[in-house]
């Protein structure tokens, strides 16, 4: 029989779905690994070298800022590992490391430590840092380096091993070195913007000529399906990003012709990234059913917008930010009603 | 999110959660009668509203059935003796509400026959609405299902409003528990009976009879037994907790809201249990007291898993001394695993509104991520789960900060029936429900 001691005393419910926070974060972790994967296959041995250092920089950052905070380590949550994989993914294979490292420690230290950890911070901590180097470094995050060259994996590009602080070597002699066939430096969008190229439709969806590491339409598209199927990711934020950016795209080229279509719209630089991993992060996302829905739109919109208007190619990262900056307004317009309120309206007034 | 039976047929409430069931292990098992223990323990206040007042004395022999305590007000039902015995007097003992209560203790006669030696035979027919409503609060009754609110209260709804509807709620959409489900099964006749009293008591019309489509024998049992004009019907809704909320049945079975902070009459129902409804179709034609009711012993920590007649008052660890218990550390909660509360002692007795004993032990109370929680991530979960349509996530997050104010004023704090889907889905394992329990009795208090 069981005596006193043994009585375990707990609150209500005591059952549990099980979900766990640890398991989603670790889950989501190692689904960025084949995208990893992927752009190392595609990048060689500088986009190896440039997601271990993000990820080393995160997690390093991570600890820092416990010490510096007197917390307990954090690196057990598996988020700073998700932060370090998206912002390599994000960035372009030849971005020299020791900007990586600069970039990690932004995001950890602007994006989230700033605002108090896990579950504070409004702006997804990758793209606060990715955004950081775009404003410190917009040289070197807009040199793109061709896919699939030769001896990838034996020689890094030669802006990867920049010394810290000095300019990066312009790397053209080395392009041309490598005599990559028509390879101009330009990404896709800006193929099609300022020079009314376009870009064959396989080339995008298996990770364009020139990209971040992690661009790879079809791939993301695989994953992030997983992530929904495992319900680790809201469907909603990604189908309404989608579905809008395809919208407008559309309507854009009802106005003007040239203006990229829809699929090329979708494919191109880090739409599928954003809107699967990173404007889905948990914590800078409207909760409500209908907040995503707005949130979604609201980034295929301004998406749009950079993309046609601005002076940058991609307009992604800003949209993103905007949208998480614009989440907890939505969610306070969008507060579910209350189970019975509606009715007891209509039953006062009639 | 939208769901299949929305789309396909059976109506219900949106939001909710699916925990595993685990209602095999006892649903089949019929309903058997326990032993009576050498004490019994009977807490005078057994039901919501003012304590019975004990009309025994230290000493006083008593036999089965006899009323031992009276009601003291409206809000109030009297207490029956459950077994033939002797008084042994009147202390503070444990109790599943909290603190000790002043309680009647009995030893029971071993060698009494123990047959129910009180009662009075009533031709139910030619009673009056008011005196039948007489003769239900002369049972002791109370709601069964747990909450033990008075049943002569609950059918005399305020007349400011016209009930026309009696739902029945045949649910048990808590986890484990079968008891409903079996009364459903054995006791048929006397639900129906009772439903008919309870139609005659509100002067309605209609009654439906709600279950979860996990009992769909039941529903065909009932539905075999129903008299043509009767009014009563049966109807299947989808298995989902919290499916035998009041409001969330009412939504699924006539598709109307109760409004918030209101109470089912307010649009024209009252909601009556199953087990409340069966238990007086047995009592009120011989006009007996409440003296036992049916009990599911469950959960991986019990070895004869069964749905149990317990003589009112019988302690939990007889129950388990009965049923076989595994003496490994577990948590013993009365009533399911999402409203149940877990008892620090063993000598805690069974009392009227007593569902189930559910013995959980290691490891199912012990993996670590039951014991560690983590920041909100906004996951959102609680907000879907929620079938009160609440921010939980939000009202976490002002509970962590004191602003009880906001958390009422805002967001609704009081609309919130600690249901517990919130705590069940959250990822982050934030003790949702407790923060709202605290903030609600903060507010609760305030002027
Ligand atoms: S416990 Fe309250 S807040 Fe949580 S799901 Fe139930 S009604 Fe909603
Ligand atoms: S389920 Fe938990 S972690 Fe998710 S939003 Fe609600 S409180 Fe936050």
């Amino acid at each position: 029989m069981t005596n006193k001691a043994q009585i375990e005393i707990r609150t209500s419910p005591h059952a549990h779905s099980g979900a766990d926070v640890v398991q989603i974060m670790r889950t989501v972790a190692l689904t960025l690994l084949p995208l990893a994967g992927w752009g190392v296959w595609r990048y060689g041995l500088s986009a190896a070298l440039l997601l271990l250092t993000t990820l080393l920089g995160c997690l390093l950052a991570e600890r820092l800022f416990n010490r510096l905070r007197g917390q307990p380590s954090s690196l057990g949550d598996w988020s700073a590992v998700i932060t370090g994989l998206l912002l390599g993914l994000s960035l372009p294979p030849g971005f020299p490391l020791w900007m990586g490292l600069v970039a990690a420690f932004a995001a950890i230290g602007l994006g989230k430590a700033l605002f108090g950890g896990l579950g504070m911070n409004p702006f997804n901590p990758a793209l606060v840092g990715r955004a950081f180097v775009q404003a410190a470094f917009p040289a070197a995050i807009t040199t793109w380096t061709p896919a699939l060259f030769d001896g990838r994996f034996t020689n890094p590009v030669p802006s990867t091993l920049a010394w810290p602080f000095l300019r990066p070597a312009d790397i053209s002699p080395w392009l041309h070195e490598r005599a990559v066939d028509g390879f101009t430096g330009a990404t896709p969008l800006a193929l099609m913007k300022y020079e009314g190229q376009s870009i064959p439709l396989t080339d995008l969806l298996m990770g364009g000529g020139a990209g971040s590491i992690g661009e790879a339409a079809l791939l993301i598209l695989v994953c992030g399906l997983f992530l929904a199927f495992k319900r680790m990711l809201d469907w909603r934020i990604p189908l309404s990003i989608m579905a809008s950016t395809a919208l407008f795209a559309w309507l854009a080229q009802l106005f003007d012709p040239s203006a990229p279509g829809p699929l090329i719209m979708l494919c191109s630089g880090g739409l599928m990234l954003g809107a699967w991993f990173m404007a889905t992060d948990m914590v800078g996302s409207p909760m409500t059913s209908l907040g995503v829905l707005i949130y979604g739109v609201l980034i295929g919109f301004v998406t749009e917008m950079i993309r046609l208007f601005g002076g940058l190619g991609e307009g992604v990262m800003y949209a993103i930010l905007l949208g998480n900056a614009a989440a907890p307004l939505i969610d306070q317009w969008t507060q579910p009603r209350v189970f019975g309120a509606a009715k007891a309206k209509a039953r006062k007034s009639a | 999110m939208f769901s299949l039976t929305q789309l396909f047929g059976r109506s219900t409430f949106s939001h909710g959660i699916h925990p595993p069931e685990h209602k095999a292990e006892t649903a089949q098992r019929p309903i058997r009668r326990m032993p009576f223990p050498q004490q019994l323990v009977l807490p005078l206040n057994q039901h919501i509203g003012k304590p019975a007042v004990a009309c025994v004395k230290k000493g006083q022999e008593v036999v089965r059935g006899e009323p031992i305590a009276e009601a003291d007000s409206y809000v109030s039902v009297p207490l029956h003796a459950p077994a033939t015995g002797r008084i042994r007097g009147i202390e503070l003992m444990p109790s599943a509400r909290g603190p000790r209560t002043p309680s009647i203790l009995l030893d029971v006669y071993e060698s009494a026959t123990q047959e129910v030696l009180w009662g009075c035979e009533r031709d139910l027919d030619s009673l009056s609405p008011e005196q039948l409503i007489q003769a239900v609060r002369e049972t002791g009754m109370v709601g069964l299902g747990g909450a033990a609110f008075p049943s002569h209260v609950k059918l005399t709804p305020p007349t400011d409003h016209a009930v026309d509807t009696l739902v029945v709620n045949g649910c048990e959409c808590e986890p484990y528990l079968t008891c409903d489900h079996r009364m459903m099964l054995e006791w048929t006749d006397a639900l129906l009976l009772g439903t008919r009293i309870a139609m005659r008591c509100l002067g309605v019309a209609q009654a439906v009879i709600g279950v979860e489509d996990n009992k769909l024998d039941a529903v065909d049992a009932i539905a075999a037994r129903i008299q043509p004009g009767s009014g009563i019907s049966v109807k299947a809704v989808p298995t989902k907790y919290p499916q035998g909320a009041e409001k969330m049945l009412i939504k699924s079975v006539l598709n109307r809201e109760v409004p918030p902070g209101g109470i089912p009459a307010q649009i024209g129902v009252v909601v009556n249990n199953v087990g409340t409804l069966s238990m007086l179709g047995r009592l009120l034609p011989k006009g007996e007291g409440l003296i036992e009711r049916v009990v599911s012993v469950v959960g991986p920590g019990v070895e004869r898993p069964g749905n149990y007649l317990v003589p009112i008052g019988t302690p939990v660890g007889f129950v388990l001394e009965q049923a076989g218990h595994e003496g490994r550390k577990s948590e013993i909660i009365l009533g399911g695993p999402m409203m149940g509360t877990a008892v620090p002692s063993l000598d805690t007795p069974i009392t009227k509104g007593t569902s189930g004993v559910l013995v959980l032990n290691e490891p199912a109370i012990d993996t670590e991520s039951r014991l560690r929680s983590w920041p909100c991530i906004r996951c959102g979960r609680c907000l879907e789960a929620c079938p009160m349509h609440l921010n939980p996530s939000m009202l976490g997050q002002l509970a962590a900060k004191r602003e009880y104010e906001q958390m009422g004023e805002q967001y609704h704090l009081m609309d919130c029936f600690e249901c517990g889907c919130c705590s069940y889905s959250c990822p982050s394992n934030i003790p949702l429900v407790q923060y709202f329990r605290i903030a609600k009795s903060i507010l609760r208090e305030k002027p």
